[in-house]
């Protein structure tokens, strides 16, 4: 199968601005799901609201365009009662870890099998450009016109307290390491958290004067290393790529039908 | 209390337990095969209940972070295919009330169980009130209609639960049970109705087949809509905005007028199949006592007492709060003199009867409204005021 | 080793929204925007089949045909 067979063509060109990121996540998306060889039947994409969220409209999974900041709380219900889907959730940055950040935190402790996408633009886009939980201390949004004076998440580290069993980080320039990761984080057996750096040359690049789509790529290129680089020694300042957390811990799903079989023998 | 059991009593099915109990085991008689809840007083039992009871069937329980995710969770659930229910109470409502919209837009069946407290606020946790009827037909932001059923007794809460997931399943949308602090946490004897006593209605799935094209949101003719369980062959879209036949966003003003309508007409126009009541002495009544849950239970005392010295009091029990049944009332009231809606809130449904009939002026309110249990005392008190008689 | 050879791209025009992406970071500069400000192939001669314009477009316009070493026919 080709790339297009798995989306609803009709929706095409999509909504989203000239040059961002999210298109790249999705192409990348669409690419982990082919080389897995997953079922369009199997998979159900539910996603929250943004412009993240439109990702679920073009994809010819199962698909649920849920509540900001919901969309773990949805797709926990549809994994917890047909274990046997493959859950995919992307979610914005202001989605994931603002109005959603409970649902987030919770997720990963449990440890319940779906793969977390958050689509990092340090920015409410749908809305205009206000900063979000991931938009650095300093950074301009139309909601900080003096600077942004909150500090923001790393959502590695917060993913990794919170228990998540698969923590990656990469961007949309390192399109291979792209469809890698998230093909990693779907197979892998628990709960997956991949944060993808994504320009928003729209209302990021342009407010916070980091030039347009290219320019943001660039400084993905130039600004991430791969986790243990000597230069990230050097310069601090460095953004880690790669996967930081793949353990195994029993997962949630699967734990529930251990506790099922365990009451069903005893009542025999 | 006046109770139709739903079949033979034996010393097997006769249990005496908690309201809250009782809409647990009416769940499980329904069919219900997935519950997520977070804990909130008076209405944890039905969680604790729904613990220990769904995993011996087969189905799952789950404890959320909040009862946001809570009803978010269940819908997900729903659209795998299986019957869903939650149970919480005021402020836990209140915070079901954004992915209580997304049930009604998305037309998903679920049930979800509100023990009144009383409010607002985190108000009286551990007492009695009946301040959520507006708020279970208004709570939600958007024009949209909705069901909320309630119960007096532990034979009705019984039988109201499974209702409740008979219209969510006939409708695609969510039903509201509305119970009290009081007959939640009051121990009374029910009799367990045997499986088929009550008929139970299955999830409705499309018939169409792979490959052909499937509108999850096109109405039948009766103005049922199939449905094709998340994982099956039929891949579609299920969004909270106003969306077209396949499920898919949608500002054309003639679909956005097309589903408003649907999502009214579906409940609105159904009224009299949504209305569950029960009538006490209501033929030479010439003093009429409207109530419900917790409330109807003084008022049929007083009606049964003052029946015995020869008035002529008749109690109209509501057990389907909304869609309000108008015609109903209206025609309750017509040869009365007076008519008393008894209810422990400031006139919630004592504004929806003055609306229903002609004479409004002769519609009175008893209520009480200090987290104590409304007496017979009380309403009779109302009563003799309103005759010109003191108390 | 043979390598990969190429056979074309396949442009969808009316999902590109020119963002410039496919033609700054193409290391062998194949492709350029047209007057209306849509990727268009200008040097295909020098295209190494390596699709990472395929890859980063995030309109999902490009595919490079490029046929695997020993086979006949093109290759997505």
């Amino acid at each position: 199968m080709a790339v297009k067979d798995y989306i609803r063509q009709r929706f095409f060109p999509h909504m989203w601005c000239p040059g961002c990121g999210h298109g790249t996540i999705l192409n990348a998306l669409l690419r982990a799901v082919e080389t897995l060889g997953l079922k369009k039947q199997d998979i159900v994409m539910v996603s929250g609201i943004g412009c993240s969220a439109r990702i679920s409209g073009y994809v010819d999974f199962h698909s649920m365009h849920t509540l900001h900041g919901r969309a773990l709380a949805f797709a926990t219900g549809v994994k917890m009662s047909k274990p046997e889907l493959n859950v995919i959730v992307p979610m914005g940055d202001g989605d994931a870890l603002a109005i959603g950040g409970n649902h987030f935190i919770h997720a990963a402790r449990r440890n319940i099998e779906m793969t977390a996408i958050v689509m990092n633009n340090r920015i409410y886009g749908m809305t205009g450009g206000q900063f979000s939980p991931l938009s650095a201390h300093g950074s301009m949004g139309t909601t900080a016109p003096y600077g942004n004076i909150d500090h923001d998440f790393d959502v590695v580290e917060l993913a990794t307290a919170a228990g998540a069993t698969f923590v990656a980080r990469t961007t949309t320039y390192h399109v291979h390491e792209l469809s890698d990761f998230i093909a990693q984080a779907i197979s892998h057996k628990g709960f997956s958290v991949l944060e993808v750096l994504s320009q928003c040359p729209t209302h990021y690049g342009r407010r916070n004067r980091v030039g347009g789509a290219v320019d943001i790529l660039k400084t993905y290129k130039n600004n991430t290393v791969r986790i243990g680089s000597d230069k990230k020694q050097e310069n601090p300042d460095l953004i880690e790529r790669g996967v930081f957390v793949k353990k195994e811990l029993s997962e949630y799903c699967r734990e529930y039908d251990r506790l099922i079989a365990r009451e069903h023998r005893e009542a025999e | 209390m006046n109770k139709t059991p739903e079949t033979t009593e034996t010393s097997e099915n006769i249990k005496f337990m908690q309201g809250n109990d009782v809409c647990a085991q009416g769940a499980l008689y329904a069919g219900v095969e997935f519950f997520a809840g977070y804990p909130i007083t008076p209405s944890t039992e039905i969680a604790e209940q729904m613990a220990m009871q769904l995993p011996k069937h087969g189905g799952k329980f789950m404890q959320m972070e909040d009862e946001i995710s809570s009803l978010c969770a269940i819908i997900g659930a729903s659209l795998t295919g299986h019957k869903v229910m939650t149970a919480t109470s005021g402020p836990g409502f209140s915070l079901m009330q954004e992915a209580l919209g997304y049930a009604v837009m998305a037309e998903i069946p679920c049930v979800i169980v509100n023990v009144m407290r009383g409010g607002p606020s985190t108000g009286l946790p551990t007492h009695v009130g009946q301040g959520d009827v507006n708020q279970a037909r208004y709570g939600v932001h958007g024009d949209h209609a909705i069901i909320a059923l309630t119960a007096s007794n532990h034979q009705d809460i019984f039988r109201m639960t499974v209702e409740a997931f008979n219209f969510a399943e006939t409708y695609r949308t969510p039903v509201i049970l509305l119970l009290d602090e009081m007959t939640g946490h009051l121990r009374e004897k029910v009799v367990l109705p045997e499986p088929g006593a009550i008929p139970l209605v299955k999830r409705l799935r499309t018939a169409v087949s792979n490959g052909v094209d499937y509108h999850p949101y096109l109405p039948r003719e009766d103005g049922r809509l199939p449905m094709s369980d998340f994982g099956e062959h039929h891949r579609y879209n299920v969004t909270g905005l106003y969306h077209d036949m396949w499920g898919f966003p949608s500002e054309d003003p003639k679909i956005v007028y097309g589903l408003i309508r649907h999502l009214f007409d579906k409940i609105e126009n159904n009224i009299h199949q949504i209305a569950r009541f029960r009538k006490y002495y209501l033929k030479d009544a010439d003093i009429l006592l409207i109530s419900y849950g917790a409330a109807a239970r003084s008022a049929l005392h007083l009606v049964e007492n003052r029946r015995r010295r020869g008035e002529k009091l008749g109690l109209l029990e509501l057990q389907t709060l909304w869609p309000f049944p108008g015609e109903i009332i209206r025609e309750a009231c017509r040869n009365v003199k007076f008519t008393i809606v008894v209810e422990m809130n400031m006139g919630q449904v004592l504004e929806q009867v003055r609306l229903s009939v002609d004479t409004p002026e002769k519609i009175f309110l008893a209520n009480r409204i200090d987290g104590e249990l409304i007496t017979p005392t009380d309403i009779r008190n109302i009563k003799r005021v309103i005759q010109g008689k003191g108390i | 080793m043979k390598k990969k050879q190429y056979k074309g791209h396949k442009i969808e025009r009316s999902w590109c929204k020119g963002c410039g992406i496919c033609v700054e970071f193409c290391p062998k500069q194949v492709l350029e925007l047209d007057a209306e400000g849509k990727v268009s192939v200008a040097r295909p001669q020098d295209c190494i089949c390596c699709k990472l314009c395929e890859l980063r477009c995030p309109d999902l316009a490009i595919e490079v045909i490029c046929t695997e070493p020993g086979t006949e026919n093109g290759h997505e």
